[in-house]
């Protein structure tokens, strides 16, 4: 397929969503704003203006999913999700989402093939492979159960699959990036470039070998924890400011990495060729290889840690699977 | 997920495929296990076991997501195939895990899961069945011409096989998975859970309505304890041929009290051809396969027997009549010198007697080979009685030669 026309195409649309910016970017985060606070139907009601002045946001439709998913709306989510995967067929996002909302209706089946769609347009997709995982051992204990004849419909578990909070936000990251994709993120999402959280510590002019020393024993001490299936000691590596990926609660956070981290019976957890950088904030940038195995999934992807020095130990404040 | 996601998947599969290659081979050698084709032609390939022996060989060549597709549309049709269901589980589990063995599921028992897994075995056995045209069950030596059909049970292949009688050779018709007693065969007492070897037909039909629901489509008492049975000391009783509740398709290879389980779909379908109080129904540890003229040669060597031993009851010699019953033959409570007592003492009353014998069914009991079952109707007349009835003997051989063991009302 030739790439011209949708290149031609996307520079359309980035002239008609760049005309309506000023004013859909700065409803877009009031919505976002209202949705962050749990005000929902104020969010519901802003994000419906910017969709009516601009149809074809998808940043925008995707927040209007993840309300009526907060609302407790899941058909109308579904739908929206449903919609966001027919016309950009090439985000992973709102698969991974319409996945999500499938799941915990129990449609288990559907869930199934939204993920391995998110999967197929991007393989190094990390949230799909590790919901794909919940999704395939939920049906085949839910396929054990219909041959052993056991009824577990009252302590059936729900499945704790992640829903994506936001397009492009730092721990997603949507694969290798097809130049369609590119061009669609920069048309509708003008304002979806991410803003790094605003440093609190000082700058420091050089970075000494005992720094880097010490954020690499953070950064091992943290995948030690996970590895250990220690959530305390896990969740004490990350700083009071640490940036929740999606805008999050941070209890709501915790808590899942609680659940992810105690589940499987196993996990290992390992850091590869950790490479130490220091921005100009005094920030250590830790980019790594992280190798993640459990007893229900095997992965590894490129990390990006950033950790701050507070009083004497080093504190995560973001991280990113890139 | 480059490289190590994947070929972790890859590998966990592979062990899959191994264990599917474990389990068949579990019965049978590793060769014969990797050369097991689909199912011959002659039997039908759209059933639910068909199906199910699709997936469970493109597990082994590794064609999971074909071994998927079936799974799932045998699944949508036949929701309650346990077993699919678990081969189900698996490919899902083997996704998210390296797994070792069929059945991975948590919970449930493991002598459930052990079920399934025969099941699984069975059902690949039974994929190699190629019903043959020149063999034929040597049990079934004669059918008279009303006995439509003739059902002869293989327990170690888990298969009721059904011929049709054609006056010769009887014909293959069909063959069904079946369940028998958890304990297998040779059943002697009640409650043993196990299932009857022997000559057996199939006594009374009791509807769906009169039973509970874990019979499913209806029940088929057979005449077990048997005549030879019963001087045996063996009881018990409740023999049925019946099929499955509601929530299960199949029952795994060895799991009744003793009875016969069929699918409901297969018994309705068996049902529709038995003739109540008469099909008979042989079983047997493995089928003795014969060819026809064997099968003709203990026939009429049988056939000459009965009619050697009507012709000397007709002829009043008394003693030539006697030589036909064995040193241990039985009849209602009367042993061979009662017997005879009573013999010379009536035919010493009678100046003539006519026996007709017709509509002769003759069926070899499974075993040594060294036993049969007749059942004829007796047309009896004599200068002073006459009497009409169906009889039944079952002749043993002893010094190379066939003697009554058992006589009776049949």
């Amino acid at each position: 397929m030739s790439r011209i026309p949708l290149l031609a195409l996307g520079a359309a649309l980035l002239l008609v969503s760049q005309m309506q910016a000023g004013f859909a970017a700065n409803s877009y985060e009031d919505a976002s704003k209202l949705f962050k606070q749990g005000s929902y139907a104020e969010a519901l009601e802003k994000i419906e203006t910017v969709i009516t002045a601009n149809p074809r946001d998808a940043r925008a439709r995707f927040l209007k999913g993840l309300i009526l998913t907060e609302q407790n709306k899941p058909a109308d989510a579904i739908k929206v999700f449903s919609a966001l995967t027919e016309d950009y067929p090439e985000l992973p996002e709102p698969y991974n989402n319409l996945a999500v909302l499938y799941a915990s209706q129990g449609q288990y089946d559907k869930a199934r093939k939204s993920l391995e769609m998110a999967i197929r347009t991007h393989p190094s997709y990390a949230i799909a492979h590790e919901n794909l995982g919940d999704v395939y051992a939920k049906m085949a204990s839910e396929a054990y159960d219909k041959a052993l004849q056991l009824d577990r419909s009252n302590a059936a578990a729900q499945t704790k699959l992640a829903m994506i909070k936001d397009l492009f936000t730092g721990s997603v990251v949507p694969g290798k990036g097809s130049p369609d994709t590119t061009a669609v993120a920069a048309a509708t999402l003008p304002s979806a470039t991410e803003k790094p959280a605003t440093p609190a510590a000082k700058p420091t002019p050089s970075a000494t070998k005992a720094d880097t020393d010490a954020v690499l024993a953070a950064v091992n001490g943290w995948a030690k924890a996970w590895s250990n299936k220690d959530a305390n000691a896990y969740l004490a590596y990350y700083a009071p400011n640490f940036q929740v990926p999606g805008g999050e609660a941070r209890a709501n956070w915790e808590a899942t990495r609680r659940d992810r981290i105690v589940r499987p019976k196993l996990i290992e957890v390992s850091v590869g060729s950790p490479k130490v950088s220091f921005d100009a904030n005094g920030r250590a940038v830790v980019k790594f290889r992280q190798g993640y195995k459990s007893d229900a999934l095997n992965t590894s992807g490129a990390k990006t840690l950033i950790l701050v020095k507070d009083s004497d130990r080093w504190q995560i404040v973001q991280e990113r699977m890139n | 997920m480059k490289g190590p996601a994947r070929s972790h998947q890859a590998g966990s599969r592979q062990t899959l495929a191994q264990a599917l290659v474990a389990v068949i081979a579990a019965s049978a050698s590793f060769a014969w296990a990797l050369s097991i084709t689909p199912a011959p032609v002659s039997r039908q390939m759209s059933t639910p076991e068909a199906m199910l022996v699709r997936a469970l060989l493109d597990i082994r060549d590794s064609k999971f997501s074909s071994a998927f597709d079936h799974i799932d549309s045998l699944l949508l049709s036949n929701p309650n195939f346990r077993l699919a269901q678990l081969v189900k589980g698996d490919l899902l589990l083997s996704r998210t895990r390296p797994i070792n063995s069929i059945g991975n599921a948590s919970g449930g028992s493991a002598e459930q899961v052990a079920g399934l897994r025969d099941e699984a075995r069975v059902r690949l056995v039974r994929s190699q069945i190629e019903p043959s045209t020149d063999l034929a069950p040597r049990y079934l030596l004669q059918l008279p011409k009303k006995e439509k059909l003739a059902l002869v049970l293989d327990s170690t292949k888990s298969t009721l096989f059904v011929f049709e009688n054609t006056g010769k050779t009887p014909r293959y018709v069909a063959d069904y998975y079946v369940t028998i007693g958890k304990n297998g065969l040779e059943k002697f007492r009640e409650g043993d859970k196990k299932t009857p070897v022997g000559v057996y037909h199939v006594v009374s039909r009791l509807p769906k309505d009169k039973l509970t629901d874990f019979y499913g489509s209806g029940a088929y008492p057979i005449s077990y304890p048997n005549e030879w049975d019963q001087m045996r000391g063996r009881n018990g009783h409740g023999i049925w041929l019946h099929g499955t509740p509601r929530d299960t398709y199949s029952r795994p290879p060895r799991a009744s009290d003793g009875c016969i389980v069929l699918t409901n779909q297969d018994l309705e379908t068996l049902a529709a051809r038995l003739q109540i109080g008469s099909t008979p129904i042989v079983i047997a540890d493995s089928i003795d396969w014969a060819k026809p003229d064997e099968v003709e040669s203990l026939r009429s060597d049988l056939a000459s027997s009965i009619e050697n031993w009507r012709r000397d009851w007709e002829s009043r010699n008394t003693e030539a009549y006697l030589r036909h019953y064995a040193k241990n033959f039985e009849s209602n409570g009367q042993n061979l010198a009662q017997w005879s007592a009573q013999k010379h003492q009536v035919n010493a009353g009678k100046n003539w007697i006519k026996v007709r014998v017709s509509d002769v069914s003759l069926l070899l009991y499974p075993g040594k080979g060294d036993m049969a079952v007749a059942t004829f109707e007796q047309d009896y007349t004599s200068s002073n009685l006459a009497n009409r009835m169906m009889k039944r003997q079952y002749w043993i051989r002893e010094n190379n030669k066939w003697r009554i063991v058992f006589e009776g009302a049949a």
